[in-house]
């Protein structure tokens, strides 16, 4: 099996899916003959030319509506909005028009389109261009979200979405871009609306996506020296949100932190908590815990942005509280 | 000054006469109660979506705005599926789903009707790019007020529809008011085709009552679209008889504004030069009228009858399995 970075990942479902179905097109500012901000598209533009592939001009919400236009009239729309920061620009065409397209003609139409975006903090961006999205996007019936942690999933869930009839929103973390992974380059595409079990245990459950997943499967590495044995759930979707696969690891371990890289007060993580208070209040011998960023803001200053993400230690310290 | 043949008069004759008499019924069953919601008529602005809507072909596709029932119809949405939606019935063109503000037709072309301000616009982008990369020769036509003329978005799409020379018409309805306020209010300039230059494409004032006059300039625009030109800017100067929506009495008005542009009515124009040049005579203009009337009647009274759409379905059509 290739091994490649999550980064590239992006790039080889892209051109898959735009090898496989000619109805697939792709545009965002600079994603085409630059290959993307982050270097995420090198090569499609010269694979598939520029009436499949296209520059926009920075107008965030025209690329989305241009997108949810061409989905309802036979194309598959992959769209680029570079910081994930940058989607509450074309938060109306998201939420009034993409999400709600379907529902609103009665079922006339289909919204076959992918937006894409990076997101989350640890690399010095500042304010504007570190944040995580998910729990913005949640409480949109009609949209599907999903958060891949790991190249292989980054392959599987972008290849998904794309072929999806619903729109779907992948959300890219870009601390994890040089991320390598092995990804089977023939397997079937994942399935959207399923969360994983990224590391079995049995003491207490630790829920997270991406650089938190990162962060929470090594402070389990970490204390299984100890002997305790944290299980970890990727989320991977958080809209639908995979239910069963937290209950029945909360059934096991009777213990549960969500680590999220959200403030506190509408994450995503408060959802997870209700889902367990109302369907497995009973599988837990202690509070459910959550660990995010509070009510702060992501900062510049090095000292600041490292403090403000849920660390290992905090992680770390979440678990031998609910422990003991 | 481009002429239609006899047919093509009578067809737009018959669409604006029935957008006319669909509107004033659809007024009085919001007035009476029958249906609950706001409702945002285009009486006095017929000839722009009939003369936009014969200019088109079979497989061009339309976005528009709230004040869309005129767009479905001249269109060609049954009377039936629209009054059922309009009353929130299972059998109305959205499934009861949309109602009023939402009328969207995909036989027709009809892509939807928006009830956020300029959401429309990039939404016939994105049908102009499906034309463009599958080269199907179709166009999209987006329709607008002055109003939206002002929303970043607006600005956003005409760019990006020049960029790509995307086969898209834009068309703005200049009724001088944006809700309340008076065009000279919100906008320094009195011509939105003034802009067009500023996006490389035409922008070409057209008198909107005259229904000859709005075919003939979405003519040209299809032309220049379908040759891989690009875009155009057509602003149709046109007014609305009523208020913006269900209970806006239009106090803001000018004394005597309404009554100078009810002189140069729509349908009134078209019918006089009809009888003019022979092609109609009151006689059969009234007997179309009530031909139409008995129509739009049969549509309201079918629609009450039918059932609403059951508590058991509220999830469908959210997401594309259901
Ligand atoms: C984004 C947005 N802002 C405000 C409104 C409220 N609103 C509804 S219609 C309207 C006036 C629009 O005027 P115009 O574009 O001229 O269209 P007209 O109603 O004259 O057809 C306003 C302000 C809205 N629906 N959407
Ligand atoms: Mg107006």
């Amino acid at each position: 099996m290739p091994t490649m970075t999550y980064r590239q990942a992006v790039t080889e479902a892209i051109a898959a899916e735009m090898r496989r179905d000619d109805a697939v097109v792709f545009f965002g500012e600079d994603v085409a003959k630059a290959g993307g901000v982050f270097k995420v598209t090198p090569g499609i533009y010269e694979e598939f030319g520029p009436v499949r592939v296209r520059d926009t001009p920075i107008s965030e919400q025209a690329i989305v509506g241009t997108a949810l236009g061409a989905a309802i009239t036979g194309l598959r729309p992959v769209a680029e909005l570079m910081f994930a920061d940058f989607i509450p620009v074309a938060m109306d065409q998201i939420v009034n028009q993409v999400a709600k397209y379907r529902f609103m003609s009665g079922g006339q139409f289909t919204v076959p389109l992918t937006i894409r975006a990076s997101q989350g903090a640890g690399g010095g961006f500042g304010t504007q261009h570190s944040q995580c999205a998910e729990s913005w996007l949640m409480n949109f019936p009609g949209l599907k979200v999903v958060a891949p942690s790991s190249p292989a999933d980054m392959y599987g869930l972008l290849r998904a979405a794309i072929r999806d009839d619903d729109p779907v929103i992948v959300l890219e973390h870009k601390s994890l871009y040089n991320l390598v992974g092995e990804v089977d380059l023939e397997a079937a595409p994942e399935e959207l609306g399923q969360a994983a079990v990224a590391r079995a245990g049995e003491d207490i459950t630790l829920v997270a996506t991406q650089q938190m997943l990162q962060r929470a499967l090594a402070t389990a590495e970490k204390l299984a020296d100890e002997g305790i044995k944290p299980e970890v759930i990727d989320l991977r979707s958080l809209a639908p949100l995979d239910g069963a696969t937290i209950l029945r690891s909360v059934r096991k371990t009777s213990r549960l932190i969500i680590v999220e890289e959200a403030p506190r007060l509408g994450g995503w993580g408060a959802n997870v908590a209700a889902l367990v208070a109302d369907e497995g209040l009973f599988y837990l011998d202690a509070p459910i815990k959550r660990v995010n960023m509070e009510n702060a803001l992501i900062a510049y200053s090095p000292a600041l942005e490292d403090e403000i993400i849920p660390n290992a230690q905090r992680i770390e310290g979440a678990v031998r509280q609910l422990l003991s | 000054m481009d002429r239609l043949d006899k047919e093509s008069r009578t067809h737009a004759l018959l669409a604006m006469v029935k957008i006319r008499l669909a509107e004033e019924e659809i007024q009085n069953l919001f007035m009476a109660n029958l249906v609950r919601g706001t409702t945002h008529l285009a009486i006095g602005q017929e000839a722009c979506s009939a003369g936009v809507a014969l200019a088109l072909s079979k497989g061009d596709t339309v976005t528009c705005s709230y004040r869309g029932h005129g767009h479905a119809l001249a269109l060609g949405m049954s009377l039936r599926s629209l009054m059922a939606e309009m009353m929130g019935k299972e059998s109305g063109a959205c499934k009861g789903r949309g109602g009023s503000m939402h009328m969207t037709d995909k036989s027709i072309g009809l892509l939807g009707a928006n009830a956020i301000v300029g959401a429309q616009l990039p939404i016939a982008l994105g049908a102009a790019l499906t034309a463009q990369v599958r080269r199907t020769g179709a166009i999209a036509a987006t329709f607008f007020g002055d109003g939206a003329a002002n929303i970043g978005l607006c600005h956003e799409s005409m760019n990006m529809a020049s960029v790509w020379k995307l086969p898209v018409i834009f068309i703005c309805e200049n009724n001088l008011y944006g809700e309340y306020s008076h065009i000279r209010e919100t906008t320094p300039i009195d011509d939105i085709a003034d802009r067009a230059g500023a996006y490389a494409m035409p922008g070409v004032i057209v008198d909107g009552q005259d229904v000859e006059a709005v075919h003939a300039a979405t003519v040209s625009a299809a032309e220049r679209a379908r040759n891989g030109q690009g875009p155009s800017l057509l602003e149709l100067k046109t007014y609305r008889y009523g208020g913006h929506s269900r209970s806006d009495t239009a106090p803001y008005r000018k004394p005597g504004e309404l009554a100078q542009w009810q002189e140069r009515d729509p349908i009134d124009i078209l019918a006089a030069r009809m009888y003019s040049d022979g092609e109609l005579d009151p006689e059969e203009f009234l007997e179309i009228k009530e031909a139409i009337a008995g129509e739009v009647f049969d549509a309201v009274e079918w629609a009450k009858a039918e059932p609403f759409p059951s508590p058991q379905s509220l999830e469908d059509y959210v997401y594309a399995a259901s």
